[in-house]
């Protein structure tokens, strides 16, 4: 695990060192002001509903962005021959990489905060401000970052074009986003297959405030379905 | 009890429809500074590739330290410093964070740490540049970087995969003379297809060509006798009298050892110039005693080194079809 930490730490640091990292995060940022701000200013309502409804959408092209270049890099620049001749599994710089995304994506996170610190400085007296849901969306938002890392981080080990790792990503995390999106014309048992997949219907569970084990359970294989994907392509690698 | 440091048997390599490897076997005992030849796509990268384990083998087996490549891949790897062909660095970390993360992903024991990577500084003379980022460094720097990293653990074995290409002569010789240097306390496998490199740090020769060995051997020996080699004399009569070149030629194809006799130009006057082959043995001695039965004077002898460019363009010419070379 040390391994895996010390690749965490410098991809981190590399992410942060280079100019993409404030372009995706700017990104992120600005359109996550928006949809906080608008309905603000414009209908006079302070509320996290907007924000936390559509930040998964946000989400769908942000964490690809985050991991596009976490393994087509390597491949392409032949670091990653240095990487699977070090003393250690291959799962490790899957997992560093992993780590680093996540915490990628937790800075971009943490700078929405004041929006959730600045609705509870405006809840009336007499009134106090409910947290949990706030806490339990930024819970769900970690855990939907992690399943799509997951599916980027597989999409990045696919080719050493980052461009390519962006796109799949991108296409696997609308995929999950987007597949029950019309269950409501399809018949109900079929609707309610395409809900279970489906990573924003797990999302609004726990936004809600209710923490379902099934909603935990369902990202956290999804995570780990993208990571032994991504191991296994990457073993591959050794030809 | 570990006597060899790497053992490959049976050892085949196939990419799709091509072989690159077709049953390579060899053992290196710990401690020996091997250099590995072979013309471009002779399986050198490949084989390396298999011993450091970024390459698995088709079949055959591949041991380091008697740990299976395979097998026990972790394990093998710990005893390894491997510094892969194009030397691959992360171009935008400064040197000094670069092999803080190597030792970190190596697992060298916290304590540990800030020696070893003093020492590695030391010895690939690294200490100006620690504060840049790779990406400025020359390449003779950045393959500094290189070894830097494969010796930071302090392996058994140092696996270098063209070390001194694209370097600047005086690069080479300072790279050679930090390979010397590290070969005094480890095992050293590297690659070249630059000969008198082998000829100046290594105390063997593997040549492989088509994916097999066809030479094992001390670079000495690849170079001089092995299946015979040349003796250049001018004779002159004892009374500088004209002499008869058939006659003499014909005498000198009767003394024993020597193969063939082909005549070449003398020093002028009544000089003769002959250039014999010879069998392994060395032929001088009874060259002298026939030249003195003869009446004839001996003005020179001198023996033609085999340059190991010769060695190896025989063996690696005409294919694959040649047989591996037992060393004696």
């Amino acid at each position: 695990m040390e391994s895996a930490l010390a690749i965490a730490k410098r991809e981190f640091r590399t992410f942060f060192g280079s100019p993409i990292a404030y372009i995706v995060l700017g990104g992120f940022l600005l359109l996550a002001g928006w949809l906080y701000f608008s309905p603000l200013f414009l209908i006079g309502q302070a509320s996290l509903r907007n924000f936390f409804g559509l930040v998964p959408v946000l989400f769908v092209v942000l964490v690809p962005a985050v991991t596009m270049r976490a393994m087509a890099e390597e491949r392409k620049s032949g670091t990653l021959e240095l990487l699977l001749t070090m003393p250690m599994d291959d799962w490790q710089i899957v997992v560093g990489k992993f780590l680093a995304s996540l915490g990628m994506v937790s800075v971009g996170l943490l700078w929405t905060l004041p929006y959730s610190l600045s609705v509870a400085s405006m809840t009336g007296p007499g009134a106090p401000f409910d947290w949990g849901p706030v806490f339990a969306g930024y819970l769900g938002l970690l855990l939907l970052a992690s399943a799509f890392i997951g599916l980027g981080l597989w999409g990045s080990a696919l080719s050493k074009n980052q461009i390519v790792g962006f796109i799949v990503g991108l296409v696997l995390c609308f995929a999950f986003y987007f597949v029950d999106k019309f269950a409501a014309l399809l018949p109900e048992t079929l609707g309610q297959v395409l809900e279970f997949l489906s990573v924003d219907y797990h999302f609004e569970n726990i936004a809600r405030g209710v923490l379902d084990t099934r909603d935990l359970v369902f990202y956290l294989s999804l995570t780990a379905v993208g990571l032994v994907l991504t191991t296994r392509t990457l073993s591959s690698a050794r030809q | 009890m570990p006597t060899s440091m790497i053992h490959i048997e049976g050892l085949t390599k196939r990419y799709g429809n091509t072989e690159a490897l077709r049953g390579l076997s060899f053992t290196v005992p710990k401690g020996q500074v091997v250099g590995f030849l072979g013309p471009n796509g002779a399986g050198k990268s490949t084989t390396m590739r298999i011993l450091a384990g970024y390459v698995t083998p088709t079949s055959g087996t591949a041991t380091v330290g008697d740990l299976d490549v395979v097998q026990r891949a972790v394990e093998a790897r710990r005893l390894i410093g491997y510094l892969p062909e194009n030397n691959p660095l992360y171009e935008e970390m400064m040197v000094v964070d670069f092999l803080k993360f190597i030792a970190e992903v190596r697992q060298v024991p916290v304590s540990q740490r800030s020696a070893r990577i003093k020492s590695a500084v030391e010895r690939c003379g690294l200490g100006q540049v620690l504060g840049k980022d790779i990406n400025q460094l020359s390449k003779g720097f950045r393959q500094r970087v290189g070894l830097a990293q494969a010796i930071l653990h302090e392996p058994d074995l140092l696996i270098l995969d063209e070390p001194t290409s694209g370097l600047d002569p005086n690069q080479i010789v300072e790279i050679r003379a930090l390979i010397k240097d590290l070969g005094r306390e480890k095992t050293v496998i590297l690659s070249t297809h630059i000969l008198s490199e082998v000829q100046s740090t290594c105390s063997r020769v593997l040549i492989v060509s088509g994916g097999q060995l066809v030479a094992d051997d001390s670079p000495e020996r690849l170079t001089s006798s092995g299946d015979g080699g040349e003796v250049t004399v001018v004779l002159a009569s004892k009374f500088n009298q004209p002499l008869d070149a058939a006659a003499v030629g014909t005498g000198l194809r009767g003394v024993p050892g020597i193969t063939q006799v082909d005549a070449v130009a003398g020093e002028g006057g009544n000089t003769l110039g002959f250039k014999l082959r010879h069998g392994v043995e060395d032929p001088r001695r009874s060259l002298f005693e026939h030249v003195v039965k003869q009446d004839l004077v001996l003005l020179e002898v001198r023996r033609t080194q085999v340059s190991l460019e010769d060695t190896f363009r025989k063996l690696t010419g005409q294919g694959s079809d040649a047989q591996p070379r037992k060393a004696a």
